[in-house]
């Protein structure tokens, strides 16, 4: 038999004594290792007790922030422009998720959600950082909501809340103006990493006053603190702290002048500015089309933001502060004020012969006039009256009185952007274009052609400050700033025989007699302006040539004549002529003084035009998506390729009426 | 002893029944909490499994030596043959289980594999004459004795009750006097082989646990879990813990398996380090009471055996506390006393049985080779 090796012989003896060596070895390391372990469980909870006892509560407690209800917005009457609605809703927190696909396909069975939300969430997820939460679904009834709350066990990551959401009751009338509400984006979180900005149902503005006037209108968060069990179930509530609410904001609007106004522009595309001629209030500033913020503030599906975005009526810009057009024929009462300042004598009279030569071109009016002074020049809109005296006043008084009466000019106001226009002078072309001013500048200008160009609630201020002969600046914050405006340094005489000039266009010889008020007593001043998108040669921009080469109609007035108390401007763009834009207007001053009289002539119309707006964005919208779904198809080859396409645009603005 | 008590009872190892009782209530006393402070299911049972258990140590503990010497090879083999008829069971019927049913009573062989291969192991070294225990022939069957077991056990797969059952055995040959330099090169020898057998020979998931125990933070919510929650319990007690029926981690379900592995984790949480270094006391006392009892032993047979036996309970508390402190992977070994489960502490209360045996019949000095 081999050895291992030590060839001393071993006895029992021998044997005893190396069992009780080694057996004193082994109590020896057992001895050591529990020496360890309690050196260990020392150091566990000794030296890192205050990690590990943070730890453990950051397990135990769960702190839920309770997102603030954002304050109202509210009109002058105290009217909701914007206000919360409660709501039950269903977030997820992607990293808290198990198993993304099967949540989803969970919640989408239990909240019947359509196959363009389940990709919008598959999306979102994957952009979103792991932190932000995704919205599942909004505004659900309770049936649902307890659906997912029964599931929410199998459901880890999915957080269903009640909480409140925004709510603009009056939809896309004030998109544009109150802006919307959002999840904050990554990079807000990034800038100030408060937790409330990623607890789900917290929105901040995002665009318009919303965006403007978050600080005031955010409110301070509540919170929860409540102990769970690590499967995410409730015990008991620990202690919570209710949420402060924003503050109101009140608005100089008239909420239901700015609905009814909304939906008196119908199918086209303009803006329409209603001011308070005592303040400067704005009493309305529509821009149709427009898009309805209570999707925006949902989280908008991509087809609907596509439709927005395509819709070459662009909803999404606001045209009353950043839609640019060339006054036309609008600024003729304004010009008339620089021509009397200039000392032009009204009685004067000029033959108009259906235009003017002015160096090699011909200038054309649009009618042949005959003997026309001021007060005609205004009422018929003459142009060559106009080119004639332009010339001789000189065209810097003419642009002198453009910016004293607002035009040009961005004005104190809490939006996010406005534009200037533009009111063209002889130094302004050499700085821009170069050149000096030449002749056919003057007769181009002075009928708000060329290079005027101004935005619909500059419009709407020129005509309060000649209907009031202040110079009211437009308040949109109902405060006790509004301070009285001073005086303009213009003749109250000019003043008053404009004024007559432009009650004239209406109830006397004029271009919008069919402007005239349906109420007794109350007279409208105002003036038509048409101005031209192309050339003349390409033939009248009437409503027989496609939509966008059509003029644009305008029209700026104010009522009463005898002691003006509103002026407002209406835009329609390539409504194809002034005759597309003083319906609109007469039609918003008469529902300030009889409101029944003002529905029962939109009720007609917008039931020709297929509906109120949320009808027919809706409608649009199922439009939209229905020939996306077709395009698609077209492309896969699953479907042929219809005859011809026929021009939609043309089709929108046909049924326009009046 | 007092007069006033019988001979028979005067006569029980009381020091080492009290100790036990001491471990067990304050077992009682930790399940009863992690229960959220109700004696069902677990801190009932524990107690009365516990006193059941202990009277059968106590049976165990009127048999002689010679008893266990004749049975140790019969036992040995017997619980291999059940280690292949759970593999045969689980072969047939599909999925590999742990348990024998035997209709009366779910038996889990790999644990009474752990007393069985001390006896067995003690035995062979018993009948083997002393001047062959530097040769060949004190190896082979050695290996053979543990390769059978532990190759059925590793099948099951259970590498925790594997290891044990395999340095169970290896103490019991190293107190026997096999030559040092084999186990200094053994031990080398498994410094080589080890990650090779990392990598080619753990399951999936037992390399996951390895590497996890290296690094839990690595993934807190899976494999890691177990340990992050578990450090935390204890590293949350801190010295004097959150009191009783008082602890977060194991009421709010953080801690998995707070009432069977972990179960000194839901100890530590509400009772501290006060508690933990009672406990340790406590095991303390019961290794040196075991590792007495193989010092005082007079036989061959019986110095292995208690030291191994001893040794074996070890294990499992060194294991477990190891694993509960993140010293060690997560293998799923219970703490003596303290877990609840019946086949445990049956395995244990065997081996505390049978030192109390050789307690009472240290056995004349001089055997076979004397």
């Amino acid at each position: 038999m081999s050895t291992l090796g030590g060839g001393k012989t071993i006895s029992s003896a021998v044997q005893a004594l190396t069992f009780s060596r080694r057996a004193t070895i082994i109590g020896g390391l057992q001895a050591g290792i529990g020496i360890l372990l309690a050196g260990r469980m020392a150091y566990i909870s000794v030296a890192e007790n205050e990690r590990y006892q943070l730890l453990s509560e950051s397990n135990r407690v769960n702190l839920t922030l309770v997102p603030p209800r954002r304050g109202w917005l509210i009109d002058r009457n105290g009217k909701p422009v914007a206000n919360n609605k409660t709501d039950f809703r269903v977030d997820i927190i992607p990293d808290r998720m198990r198993d993304k696909e099967k949540t989803i396909s969970t919640l989408a069975e239990l909240l019947a959600l359509d196959q363009e939300t389940i990709i919008r969430i598959t999306e979102e997820l994957q952009q979103a950082s792991s932190f932000q939460p995704v919205q599942v679904a909004t505004g659900l009834d309770w049936e649902r909501f307890a659906a997912v709350s029964v599931r929410l066990p199998d459901l880890p990551g999915v957080s269903p809340r009640q909480g409140f959401s925004r709510f603009y009751p009056t939809g896309a009338a004030v998109g544009h103006l109150a802006g919307y509400v959002g999840i904050a984006s990554a990079e807000d979180y990034e800038e100030n990493p408060d937790p409330i900005l990623v607890t789900p149902g917290y929105k901040i503005g995002k665009d318009g006053l919303e965006k403007t006037f978050e600080d005031r209108l955010q409110g301070k968060p509540g919170a929860k603190r409540v102990e769970v069990t690590a499967r995410g179930k409730i015990v008991r509530e620990l202690d919570s702290r209710p949420d402060t609410p924003g503050k109101a904001l009140q608005l100089t609007l008239d909420i239901d002048l700015q609905e009814y106004a909304a939906r008196r522009l119908g199918p086209e595309s303009g803006a329409v500015v209603v001011m308070d001629c005592k303040t400067g209030d704005i009493l309305t500033m529509t821009s149709m089309p427009s898009f309805d913020p209570n999707s925006f503030s949902d989280g908008i599906g991509q087809t609907e933001y596509g439709m927005l975005r395509d819709d070459d009526h662009v909803p999404l810009r606001d045209k009353a502060l950043k839609g640019l057009f060339p006054p036309g024929s609008t600024i003729k009462p304004m010009v008339s004020l620089a021509l009397l300042r200039g000392g032009i004598d009204p009685e004067e009279t000029v033959r108009c012969g259906g235009g003017m030569r002015v160096g090699n071109r011909f200038f054309n009016c649009h009618s042949n006039h005959g003997s026309v002074d001021m007060m005609k020049a205004n009422a018929q809109s003459c142009d060559t009256y106009f080119y004639k005296m332009a010339l001789r006043v000189g065209y810097d008084s003419i642009a002198l009185m453009a910016r004293e009466l607002g035009l040009g000019a961005t004005y104190e106001l809490p939006v996010a952007s406005q534009s200037y226009g533009t009111v063209p002078d002889t130094q302004w072309i050499i700085k821009r274009h170069e050149r000096e001013w030449a002749d056919f500048d003057t007769v181009n200008s002075a009928i708000g052609q060329g290079y005027f160009l101004t935005n619909p609630l500059q419009l709407c201020v020129m005509a309060a400050r000649m209907a009031s002969g202040r110079k009211l600046e437009p308040h949109l914050l109902y405060d006790k700033d509004r301070r009285a405006a001073p005086p303009l340094d213009i003749s109250p005489e000019h003043l008053s025989f404009v004024r007559n000039a432009m009650s004239e266009v209406v109830n006397g010889a004029g271009t919008a007699r069919r402007a005239r008020l349906p109420l007794d007593n109350i007279k409208l001043g105002g003036k038509t302006g048409t101005a031209q998108v192309v050339s003349l040669k390409y033939g009248r921009g009437g409503r027989d040539v496609p939509w966008k080469f059509r003029d644009h109609g305008l029209f700026v007035c104010f009522a009463p004549v005898d002691n003006p108390r509103y002026a407002a401007a209406v835009v329609i763009q390539h409504g194809g002529g002034s005759g597309a834009a003083y319906p609109v207007a007469r039609d918003v001053i008469t529902f300030l003084y009889d409101r029944e009289k003002a529905m029962e002539r939109l009720e007609p119309l917008e039931e020709a035009w297929g509906g109120d707006i949320k009808t027919r964005m809706d409608r649009h919208l199922a439009e939209y998506r229905a020939n996306l779904e077709l395009e698609k198809a077209i492309a896969e080859g699953r479907q042929p390729p219809p005859a011809a396409e026929e021009g939609n645009a043309a089709n929108d603005s046909a049924q326009l009426g009046q | 002893m007092n007069d006033f008590i019988p001979a028979p009872i005067a006569q029980l190892p009381w020091r080492t029944i009290l100790l036990l009782l001491v471990l067990a209530s304050f077992g009682f006393v930790v399940l009863y909490s992690a229960a959220g402070g109700s004696l069902t299911p677990w801190a009932g049972l524990h107690m009365i499994r516990f006193m059941v258990f202990l009277a059968m140590a106590i049976v165990l503990s009127r048999f002689k030596e010679r008893f266990w010497k004749t049975v140790a090879f019969p036992v040995y083999i017997v619980v291999v043959i059940m280690l292949l008829g759970v593999e045969l069971i689980g072969a047939v019927g599909g999925g590999s289980q742990r348990w024998l049913n035997l209709g009366f009573i779910r038996i889990q062989p790999s644990e009474l594999m752990k007393p069985a291969i001390i006896l067995a192991v003690a035995r062979f070294y018993d009948l083997l004459p002393p001047g062959q225990i530097r040769t060949w022939g004190a190896v082979w069957p050695l290996l053979i004795l543990v390769a059978f077991p532990s190759a059925l056990i590793l099948l099951q797969p259970d590498l925790g009750t594997t290891i044990t059952v395999v340095t169970g055995a290896l103490t019991v040959a190293f107190l026997a006097g096999l030559p040092m330099r084999l186990f200094v090169g053994g031990a080398a020898a498994v410094a080589v082989l080890a990650p090779i057998a990392f990598f080619f020979g753990l399951e999936d998931y037992q390399q996951r646990r390895v590497t996890t125990f290296l690094n839990p933070e690595n993934d807190p919510l899976g494999a890691g879990y177990h340990i992050s929650q578990s450090k935390i319990a204890i590293g949350s007690g801190g010295i004097f813990g959150k009191g009783f029926l008082n602890g977060t981690q194991s009421h709010l379900d953080y801690l998995p398996e707070g009432h069977t592995d972990f179960v000194f984790a839901t100890m530590a949480e509400e009772w501290g380090l006060m508690g933990g270094v009672a406990v340790l006391f406590c095991f303390f006392l019961l290794f040196r009471w075991g590792l007495g009892v193989a010092m005082k032993a007079k036989t061959r047979f019986s110095q292995l055996a208690a030291a191994g036996l001893t040794t074996t309970i070890f294990f499992y508390v060194a294991i477990n506390l190891m694993m509960v402190m993140g010293l060690a992977p997560v293998v799923g070994i219970p703490l003596p006393f303290l877990s609840h489960g019946g086949s445990s502490m049956m395995t244990i209360m065997i081996c505390v049985g049978i030192l109390m045996s050789i307690d009472r019949h240290p056995g004349r000095r001089g055997g076979a080779f004397a």
